[in-house]
C-alpha cells in the first residue's frame, strides 16, 4: 500500500488526537476522579497507536502503547492519578507531538523515547512512588545546569567536529531588558547562526524560544565556519541584543560538559531506577528539542516524502470570508446596474473587469470549502469487508469518483447516511452465497459506490447486484404498518412503491439483524439528505439489483436563480429546479376538476399560482391575457408556476431569515438584491404536492 | 441603591417604553421592508441590515394595539436576545437615560393596553415620568403565539 496518500490524513488526525489528549489530560488534572475523561483519553491514545503502527511509525506507536498501559490501569481503578503520572504523561505527549512534527517536516518520526518509556513502565510496575521523593530534589539541583547539558549524541557530534578541525562554540546570548519581541530577536540570532554554521543544541529548546518561553538569556552550542569574533559581531548586530558570551570549546571542556550531563545530578545514593527517572527529565527536553531545532533539517528527510502542504482553517473564518464576499457580490450587481445606466465607457470597462475578478474570486472562495468525498469514502472498504464477513457473504466494493469535491458542510453530514445505505445494501440487497449461486449469479456480490458531478449537483450512487426490492412485499408491509391504505397502494407505480421504503417506521427485513432492519435508517437517510437540500431516490429491478441515488447541491451558499416579479414584489427561484420558462395565452389554460392545467410538451401539468401561494395581492393575475410560467421539476413531477414578469438570471447569496422566522411555507430563505432590497427565495419543492 | 442601568427610551401609542441598552444593537430609520408571506400579521417582513437579513415586527401589532402608518419619527430598533435578532417598529426613539434598578416596580395587570407578562416593570423617572420596561424574551416568545393561533383556529 502506498502510504504517502494517507500521510497528510495521518498527520491531520494525529494532530487532532494530540490536541484532544492534551485538552482532556488538562481537564483530568482538574478533576482527577472523573473516569469518563480517562476513557476519552484512552480512546484517543488507542486510535493514535493504531494509526501510527499502520503507518509504520514504530517509536510513536510504542510510546503511545506505554501511555495506554498506564491509562488502562487508571481506567480500571487500579491506579490513582497523581502529579508524577500527569507529568510523565504530558512529557510523553510532548514527545509524541515533536515526533509528529518531525513527520510533518518530512522526517521519519524517530526519536529516543526510552527514558519516557522507562518512567511509564515504572508507573505501571508501581515502584515509582518511592523514587519520586528523592528524584524531586535531584531534579531541583539539576535544572539550573540544564543549559549546559549535552546528551551523548550531541556531545559526540561536537567531539567529532572538533576532531575534524572545526570550531565549536558555546554561546550565551542575552537580550536587552526592554526588548519587546524577544522571540523575534532570538529568531534573528538563530537565523544568523544557521547561516554561519550549524546549531547542535539550544537551551531552552528552539520551540520554547519561538514561543518566548525564556527569560533574558538563552544558550546555544554551534559548529561555526567563522571565527568567534565574527560570530559575536554578527549576533550583536541584531538589535536589542545586549551581549553574546562566546566560548570556544575544545575536547577537554566538552568532555567536562558531557560528564556533567551523564548521570543526571550525581547524588551518589541514588538507585539505578532513580537514575532512569531523573535522566528521563533531561532526555525529554533533548528529545523535544532535537526534531524541532534547526539542526534537524540536516537529517535526511527520507521515507516520509512530501505531504501536500495544507493549513487547517477554522470553518468559521471561511464562513465570514464567504459573508464578506457575498456583500461584495451584492455591490457588484449594484455597480453593474449603475454602469449600464451611466453608460460611460471607462466605467463600464472597470466594472466588467471587476466582475471578472470577482467571479474568479467566487470560484476560489467556493473551492476553499470544497473537500473530495474521498475523505468519507476511505473508511468504507474496511467497513464493507467486516460487514460482509459477519454476514457470511462475499462482497466487492467498487469505488469510483472519490475525487469528486463537495462543500465541507455537506461532507461532514453525508457520512452517516452513506453508512446506512451501504449497510442496507449488504444486509438486504446482496443475497447469501447459496442464494446467489442458485440464482445463477457469481458468488461475489458487487457494490458500486460512485460520485460524480452533474450540473450544479453532485450525485452519489450506491448500486448492488442483489435481489432487488420485492415491490409486492413492500406494498404489503406498508399497508400493514399503516403507512398507507390498500386502495392508495394499488394506484402506485412500482417506482412509487420503492420510494415507500423511505417512509418512517418501515422495514421489510424478516428478522431484525444487528446491521439493519430495525425500521430506522432509510427514513433517517432521507430526512438527512433533504435537510442538506438534496434528495434521494431508488431504482430497483427484481433479481437484478437496486440503485440508491443521492442528489446533493454543490454548495449551500451561492446559487444561480431566476428572479421573477409578482406585482411590486421580487422573488428568486433556484435555477436547479427550473426546467424552462414560457409564455402561455389565457385560452390555453384548461380547467380539469376545478384545477387549472396546461399542455406541456405532450403532457398535462398543473398550473400553480405563485401569487396565491404567497398571498401576494399586488399582482392581479386574473387580468392577464398572457401568463408567464416557470416550469419546475420535483423528482419526476412537473408543475408550471405563474409569475408576473421575468427579471433574469442571477447568482444569489443564500441568507437565512433568522431564527425568529422559521418554517415559512414555500420560502427557503432570502437573498439581497443589487438595489439592497431583500428578495425571498421560493422553495420549488413546496409548490408541487 | 440598586444598579444603575442605561435604557433606550422609545414611544409607542402615547406611552414611553424602555429597553436595556446592551440588548439594543442599533436604531435605524424606516427602510424598505420585504413582506414575508404566511406568518403572523405583526411580522412586517425582513430588512437588509448591512448584509444581514433581519425580521421586523410591528410592536403595536405584537401588543394588540391598533397599528398605524409609519411617520417621519418612526424607527426600527434592532434588538438581540437569546441569539434572536429582531427589529421592532416603534413610533419614535430619541432618548437614552440612566435609571436605578430599585425604582422599577412590578407592573400592574395591564399598562397602556399591554399585558403584564410582556413587561419587566414600570420605572419612575424624575417626578412624573413613567417608563415601561419590556421583558424582551417574553415579547419574542413564539410558542405562546402559536398556541393562541391554534386555539383561534
Amino acid at each position: 500500500m502506498d502510504m504517502n496518500a494517507y500521510l497528510s490524513m495521518f498527520i491531520d488526525e494525529s494532530n487532532d488526537h494530540l490536541q484532544s489528549l492534551n485538552e482532556n489530560l488538562l481537564k483530568l488534572e482538574s478533576a482527577p476522579d472523573d473516569i469518563s475523561i480517562v476513557q476519552i483519553i484512552f480512546r484517543s491514545a488507542h486510535t493514535l497507536k493504531g494509526m501510527s503502527a499502520t503507518m509504520g511509525f514504530e517509536d510513536l506507536a510504542s510510546l503511545t502503547h506505554e501511555m495506554e498501559n498506564v491509562l488502562d490501569l487508571v481506567r480500571n481503578h487500579k491506579l490513582a492519578m497523581d502529579n508524577f503520572i500527569f507529568d510523565t504523561l504530558f512529557k510523553g505527549l510532548d514527545a509524541l507531538e515533536s515526533m509528529v512534527q518531525d513527520i510533518t517536516g518530512g522526517g521519519t518520526g524517530k526519536a529516543d523515547v526510552t527514558a519516557i518509556v522507562a518512567s511509564l513502565k515504572a508507573i505501571v510496575k508501581g515502584d515509582y512512588k518511592k523514587e519520586a521523593a528523592s528524584e524531586s530534589s535531584a531534579a531541583g539541583t539539576a535544572s539550573p545546569e540544564d543549559g549546559n547539558k549535552l546528551d551523548q549524541f550531541q556531545s559526540s557530534i561536537l567531539l567529532q567536529s572538533i576532531e575534524a578541525g572545526m570550531s565549536v562554540f558555546h554561546i550565551v546570548v542575552t537580550v536587552r531588558e526592554d526588548c519587546v519581541l524577544k522571540a523575534a530577536r532570538a529568531y534573528m540570532v538563530f537565523d544568523f547562526l544557521e547561516r554561519s554554521g550549524e546549531i547542535v543544541k539550544s537551551s531552552p529548546s528552539a520551540q520554547d524560544i519561538e514561543q518566548e518561553k525564556f527569560d533574558r538569556t538563552f544558550t546555544v552550542f554551534t559548529i561555526a565556519s567563522i571565527s568567534g569574533d565574527e560570530l559575536r559581531k554578527g549576533i550583536e548586530s541584531v538589535s536589542e541584543i545586549e551581549s553574546a558570551a562566546i566560548t570556544q570549546l575544545d575536547k577537554e571542556s566538552l568532555i567536562q560538559l558531557g560528564a556533567a550531563s551523564a548521570p543526571g545530578a550525581p547524588t551518589a545514593s541514588a538507585s539505578i531506577a532513580q537514575e532512569t527517572v531523573a535522566a528521563a527529565k533531561a532526555q525529554t527536553a533533548a528529545a523535544a528539542a532535537s526534531p524541532a531545532a534547526p539542526a534537524a533539517t540536516t537529517a535526511a528527510p527520507a521515507a516520509g516524502g512530501n505531504a501536500s502542504r495544507t493549513i487547517r482553517v477554522d470553518i468559521e473564518r471561511l464562513d465570514s470570508l464567504m459573508n464578506l464576499f457575498s456583500e461584495l457580490l451584492i455591490d457588484r450587481v449594484r455597480l453593474e446596474q449603475l454602469a449600464s445606466e451611466i453608460r460611460r465607457n471607462d466605467l463600464t470597462e472597470t466594472v466588467e473587469h471587476m466582475s471578472r475578478v470577482s467571479s474568479d474570486l467566487q470560484n476560489i472562495v467556493l473551492k476553499l470549502r470544497m473537500v473530495p468525498v474521498e475523505s468519507v469514502f476511505n473508511r468504507f472498504p474496511r467497513m464493507v469487508r467486516d460487514l460482509a464477513k459477519s454476514l457470511d457473504k462475499k462482497v466487492e466494493l467498487v469505488i469510483a469518483g472519490a475525487d469528486t469535491e463537495l462543500d465541507r458542510t455537506v461532507i461532514d453530514e453525508i457520512g452517516d447516511p452513506l453508512v446506512h445505505l451501504l449497510r442496507n445494501s449488504l444486509d438486504h440487497g446482496i443475497e447469501s452465497i447459496a442464494d446467489r449461486v442458485a440464482a445463477g449469479k457469481s458468488e461475489t456480490g458487487t457494490v458500486h459506490l460512485r460520485a460524480f458531478h452533474s450540473g450544479n449537483h453532485v450525485f452519489i450512487e450506491v448500486e448492488e447486484d442483489g435481489r432487488g426490492i420485492n415491490a409486492e412485499r413492500v406494498k404489503q408491509t406498508a399497508i400493514k404498518n399503516g403507512v398507507l391504505d390498500a386502495e392508495a397502494a394499488n394506484r402506485l407505480t412500482d417506482n412509487e412503491i420503492n420510494m415507500l421504503i423511505f417512509a418512517a417506521g418501515f422495514s421489510t427485513a424478516d428478522k431484525i439483524s444487528d446491521i439493519s432492519g430495525r425500521g430506522v435508517g432509510l427514513d433517517v437517510v432521507r430526512s438527512k439528505i433533504e435537510s442538506l437540500g438534496g434528495h434521494v431516490s431508488v431504482e430497483s429491478t427484481p433479481g437484478k439489483g437496486t440503485k440508491f441515488s443521492i442528489q446533493l447541491p454543490l454548495t449551500l451558499s451561492i446559487i444561480s436563480a431566476m428572479l421573477v416579479k409578482l406585482g411590486a414584489e421580487k422573488y428568486a427561484i433556484p435555477l436547479s429546479s427550473i426546467v424552462e420558462t414560457a409564455i402561455v395565452p389565457r385560452e390555453q389554460i384548461r380547467k380539469i376538476h376545478g384545477n387549472r392545467m396546461i399542455d406541456y410538451r405532450g403532457s398535462v401539468i398543473p398550473l400553480i399560482s405563485l401569487a396565491q401561494v404567497l398571498d401576494c395581492r399586488s399582482f392581479p393575475e386574473e387580468d392577464e391575457l398572457e401568463t408567464e410560467i416557470v416550469v419546475i421539476r420535483k423528482g419526476n413531477k412537473l408543475g408550471a408556476v405563474t409569475v408576473d414578469e421575468f427579471l433574469g438570471q442571477s447568482e444569489i447569496v443564500l441568507k437565512t431569515l433568522g431564527k425568529y422566522l422559521t418554517n415559512i411555507e414555500a420560502i427557503s430563505g432570502a437573498t439581497i438584491l443589487g438595489d439592497g432590497q431583500v428578495a425571498l427565495i421560493v422553495d420549488p419543492n413546496a409548490l408541487i404536492k | 441603591m440598586g444598579e444603575e442601568m442605561k435604557v433606550i427610551v422609545f414611544g409607542l401609542a402615547n406611552e414611553e417604553y424602555g429597553i436595556e441598552v446592551e440588548k439594543v444593537r442599533t436604531i435605524e430609520r424606516m427602510m424598505p421592508i420585504t413582506r414575508v408571506p404566511k406568518t403572523f400579521a405583526f411580522v412586517k417582513g425582513v430588512v437588509n441590515l448591512r448584509g444581514v437579513v433581519i425580521p421586523v415586527i410591528d410592536l403595536r401589532g405584537r401588543f394588540g394595539l391598533p397599528e398605524s402608518e409609519a411617520t417621519e419619527s418612526s424607527r426600527i430598533i434592532i434588538v438581540a436576545v437569546n441569539e434572536l435578532e429582531v427589529g421592532f417598529i416603534v413610533d419614535s426613539a430619541n432618548d437614552v437615560i440612566d435609571i436605578d434598578s430599585d425604582t422599577i416596580d412590578t407592573p400592574p395587570e395591564v399598562v397602556g393596553g399591554v399585558k403584564a407578562k410582556y413587561l419587566r416593570g414600570v420605572a419612575k423617572v424624575g417626578d412624573s415620568r413613567l417608563l415601561i420596561m419590556l421583558n424582551l424574551s417574553e415579547v419574542l416568545n413564539k410558542s405562546e403565539i402559536i398556541q393562541l393561533e391554534q386555539q383561534e383556529a
